[in-house]
């Protein structure tokens, strides 16, 4: 397969934020993760677990508390005071409402789905109806006298119980009048701590209420009469969180990163009386755990780490398959680097900021294994700030390097870039139509004149760019009907094809210079994760989060026959066992057999001319086959060519036929720049 | 799983039988060849696996064949008897039988049963059997008559025990079933009565036997509809005397209990029968095969055309009449599992799964195993439940066990209980055993020289008892002070209270040298580490290693140093085992093992007199001191106390006697040694602090190193 320049990256300092809430949506089977900097993302469980949607963050919007409500109508609220409902479809914030009680600190929509409940810090809980189209304001509940941190209905909808600093309250929600206080004990370990928070609390059918609290207890009360009935101390720190699923499982999460299942079981074998036991502990977090959620066959935790951990309950699981196996999602599954191949410039994505880096060079040749001397180290070119409080979406520069592109929800930025020597000088493209603004994608065509901008509302457009501005902003022709957002784009090399795909209406191919759908690929049931088309040959190829890849000739309009011949085949079964999504796919410059594409751990050259594994083959043979012949090898070789030696990858490309460029996030780095965890003594007395 | 292959019939003339099938097929000196006697005039030799016939006979017209043709596998010729006493023997060249070998014998013949390795036998329908030489020597010799008038053998099998031919057979007699055995190698005929342990009504139908190490295993079908297993012992301990055989019930309704003929048993391994008979009043006759250990049905065949209750099984081969035709169903059988009883046998290559770790569930672990079982095993269990409705329950053994021991002697409960103990298991065995032990203990009260030492240990050695189902158990022995069963039940009692095990222990403490010399106790656990004779230089260094590390000579402080004064003296301490008698350990080894949570055992253990907890110190001391020799910090021997049982004791002792033990002076040295190691114990705690917190810095050095470099350049070979 031949031997390759690796530009092994470790400069990109990209740290994900920590998780703030989680929400599972049992009808659709999705879960809403909400992070500290206010990004908002839905995880498809269904689709492998992958991140189809997110919504970008902004810095006035911690969110403290995330909500399905109304079948599959997603709300938050958070410490600026707003509830906020998103607009799945369209990718946008529908609206954002000021619910006049200061910052709000929980929420709860009601078992029917018709009602909203959020807690605020003035002591007041409101009460909204959720009409079609917005929410509105119905009622307060009695006034507390501290901030309401935690929320949960009765199943029936009759009661809720609202957890405080130092007491629970129990509310009719008819009325909205406190009938129940339950003081929560303020010792901790036999020393009197200030206060004790009510950080989670969960309500089930017979009356029952489970609390936890910064004592480290998860305690369970009889509302009706107000006392405790049961006292589990878990831990040391505070527990955070609590989920509770189908009334007899319920998980917490505690501040030292344990997570415990509680279940209600029966005391002896026959007898029919059951107690909450605490039955399994998991250690999956090295920091704390702020929210959890229980799906029917599912753990799923996240917290300060920014690891998002989806725990099989094993008993739970019918079919012992890959779906069993324990997730830890800690990359988003979209791309954050982009790459101008012929100046080697790399741009990085960060929440608030750009960077651009010259990847260095070298002039000294090794074999396999070697690290070359350098001749000249990686610069970086530019650090570019964005203004204003929201996040970037989505960042592009050309593949010339002479523009960069990058977009916020309320704005679109186009710069154009100048190289004089070592010196660079930036020149911002004024004036750009407002319709450009919360892009979704941006691509460059492969000569740089064409931008193509991919919006919400599912709008296409393309941008004719020319020294020092633009021109002729022109729309494709929408699918009638559709307000679908298309997430990811790929253009042909030549510039003729255009190709689009939303979170899961397919792959569209539009005619570029007829600005007109040429086809469709036929409709697959997982989400597209990433999209590229081959150069000459025109074959679009498709990863899907299944980890399925097609590839479908757009001259043709059918899957070619390669793409037909690994289809009857199938994939190995340890290819289709990877769980993270393919995230790029690019094509190598010289040779058209050849395409590459990669995870977060792995990357993997296709040779499209070799014979395809099967299962009895070896997929990973990271071995050099030193002492084999060459008839052994020949025999064993096969098309795919996976590198296991980089990881965790945020990107790789081939920058010409030897060279390619890896961008590793090493995990260590990032837990070197968060918080430092609540350290746990091993030894001694 | 049992697999049953498509059958196929093996006459293309039907058989001129009737309804009531052929009289028999047997196997024929050559393998897949079998002998198939028409209930009329003819025997047709078959070679089975080309489904044709090889040769056929018939007797002349107006006689009629009463006994299925055999063959001879030491002469490879084949007898059959005609008109009960005219017996023929030929072999495959002759073509008419009336010109065969022909003798007349004075009495009727039941059957000729030949087996492999053994000369055939004649048994007579008066019971008597002969060999066929024997016989044939002289055919008119008077045959005795064996069993009593009116009786009439209902069944006969003939196998081989250990090289010995044995010969049973049932008779019946105004519905009383009796088991004749007759062994030929010491001419013993045992008769045995077969309790059928249900109501009188019932008919048994149908018989099978296999042969285990001790017992024949006798299978009856009832007329009830369920399959009853009865277990006769080879060697009969009082072969003359009639004695009594229970049945036990194995399945129930594999068949209807209404069908009255067509029924028929085989048994086909180990695990395995065949049965065959309609499963319900209205269906259709069904060959089935049961798997006996699991109870589950494993598959079945409908045989429409109806059947004559007839079954035979050679191989692999089951031979049953469908229709007219006689029908040969070959079948294949996996050794049973559990996995496979459920049908969830793990199928040998699917990459696409993937063996998941051994997991607890909650929800699931509480039914004992019975919960485990698959919705089909329990859609069965709810069908038998229906039919149960109908059906007395059976009067069980331990009810006349218990009874038994309210009354009889000693001598007799024992010999009762170890029958009952060889009798199969039942799902309710632990608590029958429960029950019966609180009976004996109820008797030993009111009865105070009543003490039956011999069957309460046979009982606490059946491994199915705990300290919940025998609560006076323990308590009685303790007040006898018999260690041997309190050793006993430490061992396999699972539940034991922390007051009780206290009480173990203080009697162990308390007990004299002299009573122990006298008792018999299992001494496995500590003869290995428990060798009087040492080897004093070594233990010395012993001593003063703990946990690979030496504390250094100034950290030993004043008390250390007057230990250092008398070596010698400190070295015999440590060394020999404190505990004079090595059966003394071994109690307390069994005390170790058992569970306690220490909230519970503390308040008991200060209870315990100050020297007897100085002695027990002593030797947990001891123990610790023979752990810490080796390097894996074990114990020698079997089942030895781990080193975290022997110093949570040694803290559970200190913590409760401490007061006392330290006003004790021969404890001092014990004390001052037991600080010197903890307090060893603390500064290697401390060195373990400090190398992780440099291990830390070197981990994070290290990571430096890796990472400084943010971007190299490097060459990759792709292959």
């Amino acid at each position: 397969m031949g031997e390759f320049n690796v530009h092994r990256v470790r400069f990109f300092n990209y740290v994900p934020s920590g998780i703030r809430c989680v929400a599972y949506n049992n009808q659709s089977n999705r879960l809403a993760v909400s992070r500290t900097d206010g990004t908002v993302e839905i995880y498809n469980l269904s689709a492998n677990y992958f991140q189809e949607k997110f919504f970008p963050g902004h810095e006035s919007r911690a969110t403290e508390a995330l909500c399905w409500a109304k079948g599959q109508r997603l709300f938050s609220a958070g410490l600026n005071g707003e509830i906020i409902e998103y607009d799945l479809q369209a990718l946008t914030i529908k609206y954002a409402v000021d619910a006049f009680g200061g910052p709000i600190w929980s929420m709860a929509a009601s078992p029917s789905g018709s009602q909203l409940l959020v807690g605020c810090e003035d002591g007041s809980v409101k009460l909204f109806q959720i009409t079609p189209d917005k929410i509105q304001f119905e009622r307060n509940f009695d006034r507390q006298k501290s901030r309401i941190l935690s929320l949960s209905w009765h199943p029936a909808g009759t009661h809720v119980a609202a957890g405080s600093i130092d007491y629970i309250s129990v509310f009719d929600s008819k009325s909205g009048s406190a009938i129940g206080k339950m003081l929560v004990d303020r010792q901790y370990m036999g020393v009197s701590k200030r206060k004790c928070i009510i950080w989670g609390v969960a309500f089930l059918s017979d009356g029952t209420v489970i609390s936890v609290d910064s004592a480290g207890k998860v305690q369970i009360w009889d509302s009706a009469t107000g006392t405790l009935m049961k006292n589990h101390l878990v831990s040391n720190a505070d527990v955070q969180s609590i989920a509770v699923s189908q009334e007899d499982s319920f998980v917490v999460g505690t501040a030292e990163g344990t997570v415990f299942h509680f279940q209600l079981v029966s005391v002896t074998s026959s007898s029919s009386e059951k107690q909450w036991v605490r039955t399994k502990p998991f250690q999956h977090h090295t920091h704390g755990v702020r929210a959890v959620a229980h799906s029917p066959t599912a753990l799923i935790s996240g917290g300060t780490d920014t690891h998002l951990v989806i725990r099989p309950l094993m008993e739970k699981v019918e079919v012992k398959n890959y779906d069993a196996a324990l997730r830890k999602i800690t990359f988003p599954h979209r791309r954050l680097v982009s790459c101008a191949k012929k100046k080697q410039l790399l741009l990085f994505q960060f929440a608030h900021h750009l960077e651009l880096w010259r990847l260095g060079s070298t002039v000294a040749t090794g074999k396999n294994g070697d690290t070359l001397p350098l001749s000249k180290n990686a610069d970086h070119l530019l650090h570019l700030k964005t203004k204003g409080p929201e996040n970037i979406i989505c960042s592009c520069i050309s593949p010339c390097g002479g523009w960069i592109a990058c977009s916020t929800a309320s704005r679109f930025f186009l710069y154009r870039l100048n190289y004089e020597h070592d010196n660079i000088s930036l020149q911002r493209v004024s004036k750009m139509p407002v319709f450009l603004r919360s892009a979704l994608q941006i691509l460059f065509s492969e000569d740089s004149t064409k931008l193509f901008v991919a919006s919400n509302q599912g709008s296409l457009r393309v941008i004719r760019l020319q020294e020092g501005g633009f021109t002729h902003p022109r729309a494709f022709q929408p699918q009638s009907g559709t307000v679908q957002s298309m997430c990811l784009l790929a253009v042909s090399p030549d510039g003729n094809w255009l190709a689009a795909s939303g979170s899961s209406a397919g792959v569209h191919v539009y005619n570029v210079k007829q600005l007109k759908l040429h086809c469709t690929v036929p409709a697959y049931n997982f989400p597209v994760t990433a999209l590229a088309i081959a150069p000459n040959t025109n074959n679009l190829v498709i990863a899907h989060s299944d980890q399925q890849v097609f590839e479908y000739s757009i001259p043709d309009k059918q899957y070619t026959e390669w793409s037909r011949t690994v289809q009857k085949q199938g994939f190995h079964h340890l290819w289709l066992q990877r769980d993270t999504p393919i995230t790029h796919i690019s094509f190598h410059p010289k040779r058209p057999m050849h395409i590459l594409l990669h995870d977060t751990y792995m990357f993997c050259l296709i040779d499209k001319s070799l014979p395809l594994p099967n299962d009895k083959t070896l997929l990973y043979n990271p071995l050099p086959p030193t002492n084999e012949s060459d008839v052994i090898r020949r025999r064993t070789a096969h098309a795919f060519k996976i590198s296991k030696k980089y990881k965790p990858l945020l990107f790789v490309d081939l920058l010409d036929e030897k060279t390619l460029v890896a961008v590793e996030r090493p995990l260590d780095d990032i837990v070197a720049q968060l918080p430092p965890p609540i350290k746990k003594k091993k030894f001694g007395t | 799983m049992a697999d049953l292959e498509e059958g196929f019939a093996l006459t293309a003339v039907p058989l001129g039988s009737g309804p009531d099938g052929p009289l028999g097929v047997e196997q024929s000196d050559k393998t897949d060849q079998f002998l198939v006697t028409d209930s009329g005039r003819t025997v047709i030799l078959y070679k089975v696996s080309d489904q044709k016939p090889l040769g056929s006979w018939s007797v002349k017209q107006g006689q009629i064949i009463t006994c299925p043709a055999v063959c001879n596998f030491q002469t490879g010729e084949y007898i059959i008897v005609h008109d009960n006493k005219v017996l023929r023997i030929w072999n495959n060249e002759d073509v008419n039988l009336d010109k065969v070998f022909k003798a007349t014998l004075s009495a009727e013949v039941y059957r000729i049963h030949s087996i492999q390795g053994t000369e055939p036998l004649v048994l007579f329908k008066e019971g008597a059997v002969r060999g066929l030489e024997a016989l044939l020597a002289e055919p008119q010799q008077k045959i005795e008559t064996v069993i009593s008038d009116e009786e009439v053998i209902k069944w006969t099998k003939f196998f081989m025990v250990f090289r010995h031919p044995v010969l049973i057979f049932i008779t019946e007699k105004h519905g009383n079933y009796f088991v004749y055995v007759q062994k030929f190698n010491s001419r013993i005929l045992s008769k045995y009565t077969l309790l059928l342990g249900q109501e009188e009504k019932c008919v048994i139908q149908s018989f099978s036997t296999s042969v285990g190490r001790k017992f024949i295993s006798l299978m009856s079908l009832s007329s009830d509809g369920c399959v009853y297993e009865t277990l006769i012992p080879i060697h009969p301990s009082e072969p003359e005397k009639n004695q009594r055989l229970v049945q036990s019930q194995l399945l129930k309704s594999v068949v209807s209990g209404s069908a009255r003929n067509g029924v028929a048993l085989a048994i086909l391994d180990q695990d395995h029968i065949a049965v065959l008979g309609a499963p319900l009043p209205a269906s259709k006759e069904c060959l089935s095969v049961w798997n006996t250990k699991f109870q589950t049905l494993q598959t079945s065949k409908e045989l429409p055309q109806g059947t004559s209750g007839q079954l035979w099984y050679y191989g692999e081969n089951l031979f049953m009449l469908h229709g007219k035709f006689l029908t040969v169903v070959p079948f294949k059988c996996e050794v049973s599992s559990l996995a496979g009883a459920l049908g969830k046998l793990k199928h040998s290559q699917d990459p696409g799964i993937h063996a998941t770790p051994h997991f607890v569930n909650w929800e699931t672990s509480q039914g004992c195993g019975l919960g485990s079982q698959n919705s089909e095993q329990s859609k069965r269990i709810l069908r038998r439940r229906k039919v149960e409705v109908s059906v007395q329950p059976e009067v069980p053994a331990s009810t006349q066990l218990l009874a038994t021991i309210q009354k009889d002697s000693e001598k007799h409960i024992e010999v009762e209980l170890r029958k009952f103990l060889a009798t199969k298991r039942t799902p309710d065995f632990h608590t029958i055993i429960g029950d019966v032990i609180i009976g004996l203990l109820g008797r030993c009260k009111a009865e105070p020289s009543f003490y039956p030492r011999n069957c309460l240990m046979q009982l606490v050695q059946t491994h199915v008892l705990s300290y919940s189902l025998c609560p006076g158990l323990m308590e009685f022995a303790l007040e006898k002070t018999d260690v041997q069963i309190l050793q006993l039940c430490l061992q396999q009692f699972p539940d034991i209270p922390e007051s009780v095990t206290c009480a173990c222990l203080k009697v162990f403490l308390s007990i004299g040298d002299d009573t122990l010399q006298d008792t018999d106790i299992n001494m496995e656990s500590v003869s290995d580490y428990m060798d009087p004779v040492q080897d004093g230089e070594m233990e010395g260094q012993t001593a003063f290693l703990q946990n690979g590390f030496s504390p250094e000579e100034d950290n030993c402080d004043s008390c250390a140093q007057k230990l250092k004064e008398k070596p010698q003296a400190t070295a015999d301490e440590s060394t020999s085992c404190p505990v004079t008698t090595k059966r003394a350990a071994l109690f307390r080894n069994a005390v170790l093992h058992s569970a306690y949570s220490e909230t519970f055992l503390l308040p008991h253990l200060k209870d315990i007199p100050a020297q007897h907890s100085t002695l027990f110190l002593q030797y947990l001391y001891f123990l610790y001191l023979k752990c810490s020799e080796n390097a894996t910090m074990t114990l020698p021997g079997t089942h030895p106390p781990t080193l975290s049982q022997i110093m949570d004791w040694i803290c559970l002792l200190l913590d409760a006697n401490f007061t006392v033990v330290v006003m004790i002076p021969e404890a001092k040295r014990l004390l001052l040694s037991l600080y010197k190691f903890v307090k060893s114990q603390i500064s290697i705690c401390s060195e373990l602090n400090k190398i992780e917190v440099s291990f830390r810095e070197l981990q994070k050095l290290n990571q430096e190193k890796n990472n400084r470099e943010l971007y190299s350049i490097e060459v990759l070979e792709l292959f």
